[in-house]
């Protein structure tokens, strides 16, 4: 599936519905060029993770894609309607899970998915039925009339993704939507994330968190100063470079040397006088490989 | 039509919450004036040959509809800069002119809040005004002017401190020459030529014109009509333009 183009990895689709297609995509701040020509399609039911560091322009292609900024030049499409010219009916396709937590913090957790669901055109029966229905899929009934500045940050993220599922969007959009939360919360939204994949959804992640884009992404695409560099299944890019990664200190420096296979490192360790880590390789070698840059910030 | 009122009920809701500490702020400012302005005077100043507390309520009237609906800018700032609220909003498929409808009716509500606790007020003071329809058309049209005006200019700042600056340029000054406090034909000739400029001036005389039961001028009502209209467009390009 993977091809080489210029050194850089591309993925071909071969079967993909298009839920999000994206062409040439560029996005300029006054001189700051955020995005420099994107190209993209994410198939129907796919997880597909944007990794990239700060800066990089993963959350500048979410805002353009539900609305909340406007490209410079291209297209893009959600489930076939244009975000520009049919801007009304691709932001009926999505729901969005930004970065920062936004919720009315003074109102209830039921007002603040009422109100979404007013905004989305729900009727009331339909709203107050799926309420209920989310509340207890993301695990929060208990605190339905609870204020939002009564939660944890925890249950706020849990809220939210309750928010941006009322109504059933096709796409879900999901910005850095761990960043803040201690480990077994994480967890808890990764299972959560996997269930809303299970319904249908087609789900666009961002995230600088390289295991959380190995648990859940189907697919991953690397971005760099608004590029992407390098997009694949997580497993084929893993696997173009090896199994298993040796980091050792070279002259003050970090080298990580690649193996096919255990038998091949441990032969290697074998030879070994100084300190070294043996471990498995991960999507950060990838990123490291195609740009000499760490995906951390 | 389904978005202006989602758009709406979020900012009563808040409103609700709050209700009391809001009301209790409402009450503040018209107490104090009522004092220092109107008791303070004494009951023997009189204006136009009527007591100054007969001048003063419409005046406070005009006043308050217009700080009350302005304050919209700052519900506005808060759920832009702090809460990010603006964001769930330009997510939803709704369109800028359902936005910009529903937060300038939340800010004619608010106008007409704080006028039901001066009526109160006067109420409670013993001063009888007549509160016709023209009374209540040149408070609503006042309301809608400022409400407007706010919400381009919450478009337009970039922080809280900005959203402050312009109040205190622009609300302040309005506040106190715009005929609230004092009949303007009592200021030189180049004053008034100014003060005419002020939409608070013709909000103050339209409704102090209608409290006092003349017949309405219309030009103040055409002229906070045409400067409503012309705002309300405005807030709607400010709105678009904020999404960059």
């Amino acid at each position: 599936m993977g091809a080489r183009d210029g050194g850089r990895l591309r993925w071909r689709s071969q079967n993909s519905h298009g839920m999000i297609r994206i062409e040439n995509l560029k996005k300029n701040y006054r001189t700051i060029e955020a995005l420099k020509g994107v190209n993209l399609q994410v198939g129907e039911g796919e997880i597909f993770a944007y990794l990239g560091p700060n800066g990089s322009g993963k959350t500048t292609t979410i805002k353009i894609l539900t609305g909340l900024a406007s490209p410079s030049s291209g297209d893009a499409y959600l489930s076939g309607y244009h975000i520009l010219r049919q801007t009304l009916d691709a932001k009926r396709q999505c729901g969005l899970v930004p970065q920062t937590i936004n919720l009315d913090h003074e109102l209830t957790v039921y007002e603040n998915l009422n109100i979404h669901g007013k905004l989305f055109h729900m009727r009331r029966r339909e709203r107050l039925s799926r309420i209920d229905e989310l509340l207890e899929y993301v695990d929060i009934k208990e605190r339905r009339d609870s204020p939002v500045k009564q939660l944890s940050g925890g249950m706020k993220r849990r809220v939210m993704v309750a928010r941006a599922l009322m109504h059933a969007p096709r796409i879900l959009f999901l910005d850095e939507p761990t960043v803040g939360l201690d480990p077994t919360i994480r967890r808890k939204i990764w299972s959560l994330v996997k269930k809303i994949q299970q319904s249908g959804s087609t789900i666009f992640l961002t995230t600088h968190y390289i295991e959380e884009a190995e648990f859940l992404a189907d697919r991953v695409a690397f971005l760099e100063a608004g590029r992407i560099v390098a997009l694949d299944a997580p497993q084929a890019m893993m696997g173009r470079l090896g199994a298993w990664a040796m980091d050792e200190i070279v002259n003050g420096e970090m080298e990580t040397t690649y193996f096919k296979g255990r038998e091949e490192a441990n032969r290697h360790v074998a030879l070994q006088k100084g300190s070294f880590a043996l471990r498995r390789v991960n999507l950060e070698d990838v990123f490291l490989s195609v740009t000499g840059k760490k995906v951390q910030p | 039509m389904r978005g202006c009122l989602a758009v709406y009920e979020r900012e009563m809701l808040i409103l609700k919450k709050k209700l009391a500490r809001q009301l209790a702020s409402m009450s503040v400012g018209p107490i104090l004036y009522l004092i220092a302005f109107g008791l303070g005077m004494g009951k023997d100043v009189q204006v136009h040959g009527r007591p100054y507390l007969e001048f003063l309520i419409p005046g406070l009237v005009a006043m308050s509809s217009m700080t009350q609906a302005f304050a919209i800018a700052s519900e506005i700032n808060i759920a832009r800069f702090y809460w990010r609220i603006f964001e769930e909003f330009q997510a939803a498929p709704i369109r800028n002119i359902a936005y910009v409808t529903g937060e300038v009716l939340a800010g004619i509500t608010r106008g007409l809040l704080s006028i039901g606790v001066i009526l109160l007020i006067a109420l409670i003071a013993g001063i009888a005004l007549s509160y016709n329809l023209f009374f209540w058309l040149a408070v609503v049209l006042n309301s809608f002017v400022f409400a407007s005006l706010a919400v381009c200019m919450a478009m337009l700042v970039r922080s809280h401190a900005d959203q402050a600056l312009l109040t205190n340029f622009f609300i302040t000054p309005m506040a106190f020459l715009g005929g609230t406090f004092f009949p303007v034909d009592r200021m030189p000739l180049w004053v008034q030529k100014v003060l005419d400029f002020l939409p608070l001036t013709h909000a103050a005389h339209a409704i102090r014109g209608a409290a006092y039961g003349e017949t309405p001028q219309p030009f103040s009502y055409l002229l906070l009509a045409g400067l409503g209209g012309m705002l309300f467009v405005l807030a709607f390009y400010c709105v678009s333009k904020a999404k960059e």
